[in-house]
């Protein structure tokens, strides 16, 4: 059990250094990793992106295809997220069905996107009640330093914004650029007692899973939020983690835009 | 299911049902209602009809699952096929899944796990019949459960969702806010001496302000307190049978 020695004597680190007020990697506690964006990595997809964040990468890719709509919502297109967490990614990664972990980082990532309403849905419509664009948003995690979360969200807006509605290739007319509007930006923090570190590595996360993420929109909303781990949130923190996580958001907003 | 939207969801102040804005649906609590289990909890929350169950601590199956420092927590979150409109496929589907995720956690931080190492504690819920909200209505009837089952706890999970609905926060929301409101968030918090002390779950989807996030949590706050009482209530009826003789009053609150 090597790595449960580890575990433990990299808590013990993690939980010391707090005590100064200091970060192993000596980041601040509002700082992020590097971040680092490629768009277009696949030219198969119809958009795709890398992320890194420090050495945490993820590869979004985006498909699309034609489709029936949901009947209540007729005259809308379809998004679709899904998140494997393959087993090259990590050592604790199993091939397999998504397990808990993988439904809820694609679950987190999409309620982001979707309410964000950061792709205009009814701009994918072809046929009213028969014909829709269905949207693919496939997170796949190449490498977990921690914090896979943001990395995917943010590799999944990127990838959107990279995409090219493939019209010609099924015979309605020019390919156009997927109408993407706004651009929710996750922000996860470890919560340990009365501190949080945003965009925690793998080796802080030692401390154990308790995470907070926070998704907002280049208005400054909060688009999505999920507490994540067993342990107990404390409702002044919480405004400071949100207030912390949009600061951070803007930036990395900002980041995006420039690329 | 495919209910249109409602033009207006407040009418002179009143929702669709007739409530306020800070007013819950009726809730029916009823603890130890199942033979079998180490402890049970039949809930009603508005059309939300669930039942909950807890086993343990037990051994846990399979083995290498146990953990010698502490019990581990399991959390079922089902919906029976007949419970909505459309009839849903058996078995666990993604939300089912993210939902047993988030309530499994809630109930690790408030369960004092590490009295029973190397054993189980074993909580099911089923949904039986389902409106909206009924994640919350299971982590409340999951609760009184385990303190029927005798589970050690360092205090009481009450849960309570806020949506917002023509720019209008409102607590707990029915099907029709639910699905056509403007966001959604439950929570559940740990509920010691009284007091709500923490927050142990929080999710949220839709859009809202930082103001409104603050206002929202007033609000299932003052919520959360009154299911409180309820459960508590439950408790005592079956427990301490000569301080509350009659259900008192809220058999059809």
């Amino acid at each position: 059990m090597p790595e449960d020695i580890l575990v433990d004597i990299k808590r013990d680190y993690v939980l010391s250094k707090l005590k100064d007020e200091e970060r192993i990697d000596g980041r601040a506690f509002d700082e992020f990793r590097k971040i680092e964006i490629e768009l277009g990595v696949i030219k198969k997809a119809e958009g795709s992106a890398l992320v890194k964040l420090g050495n945490t990468q993820v590869v979004v890719g985006i498909k699309m295809q034609v489709g029936e709509p949901f009947p209540d919502v007729p005259d809308k297109g379809v998004i679709i997220t899904n998140a494997e967490l393959v087993p090259l990614a990590s050592p604790i990664f199993e091939p397999g069905p998504p397990d808990e972990n993988a439904i809820e980082l694609a679950r987190v990532v999409d309620r982001g996107i979707r309410h964000s309403e950061a792709v205009d849905l009814s701009e994918l419509c072809i046929e009213e009640g028969s014909k829709v664009w269905l949207v693919f948003i496939d997170i796949h995690a190449l490498d977990d330093d921690g914090n896979l979360l943001d990395a995917s969200g943010l590799a999944a807006i990127a990838a959107l914004l990279d995409a090219k509605v493939p019209a010609e290739k099924f015979g309605l007319g020019e390919d156009y650029k997927l109408p993407v509007n706004n651009l929710p930006i996750p922000v996860t923090s470890l919560v340990i007692d009365d501190k949080f570190l945003i965009d925690p590595s793998r080796d802080e996360m030692s401390v154990g899973n308790r995470t907070l993420t926070i998704t907002s929109d280049k208005d400054d909303n909060i688009v999505a939020m999920q507490k994540s781990g067993g342990y107990l949130l404390d409702e002044e923190l919480l405004e400071e983690i949100v207030e912390a996580s949009i600061k951070n958001a803007r930036k990395i907003r900002q980041m995006l835009r420039n690329i | 299911m495919l209910a249109s939207k409602p033009d207006r969801f407040i009418i002179n102040g009143k929702r669709l049902d007739g409530r306020t804005f800070d007013q819950l649906r009726p809730i029916k609590i009823e603890a130890n209602v199942l033979k079998r289990a180490d402890g049970s909890c039949f809930l009603e929350m508005g059309k939300n009809k669930v039942v909950a169950a807890v086993y343990g601590p037990r051994e846990v199956h399979p083995r290498h699952l146990q953990d010698p420092s502490k019990a581990i927590i399991r959390y079922r979150y089902n919906m029976a096929p007949f419970s909505v409109e459309e009839r849903k496929r058996p078995g666990p589907d993604r939300r089912s899944i993210e939902i047993s995720k988030v309530s499994k956690e809630a109930f690790e931080s408030v369960i004092m796990k590490e009295l029973f190492p190397r054993s189980a504690i074993d909580i099911f819920v089923e949904v039986l019949q389902a409106d909206a909200g009924s994640r919350t209505a299971c982590l409340n009837a999951a609760s009184v459960a385990l303190v029927d089952a005798g589970v050690p706890m360092r205090g009481m999970i009450t849960s309570v969702a806020v949506a917002k609905v023509d720019g209008v926060l409102v607590l707990d929301p029915m099907k029709e806010e639910d699905n056509f409101g403007e966001a959604d968030l439950p929570f559940a918090f740990l509920i010691r001496n009284g007091r709500i002390e923490s927050i142990v779950l929080l999710q949220m989807d839709g859009c809202i302000t930082r103001d409104e996030l603050k206002q929202a949590l007033r609000l299932a706050k003052k919520g959360a307190m009154e299911i409180y009482k309820l459960q508590r209530e439950a408790i005592l009826r079956k427990y301490i049978l000569e301080e509350i003789d009659e259900p008192s009053g809220d058999e059809n609150a």
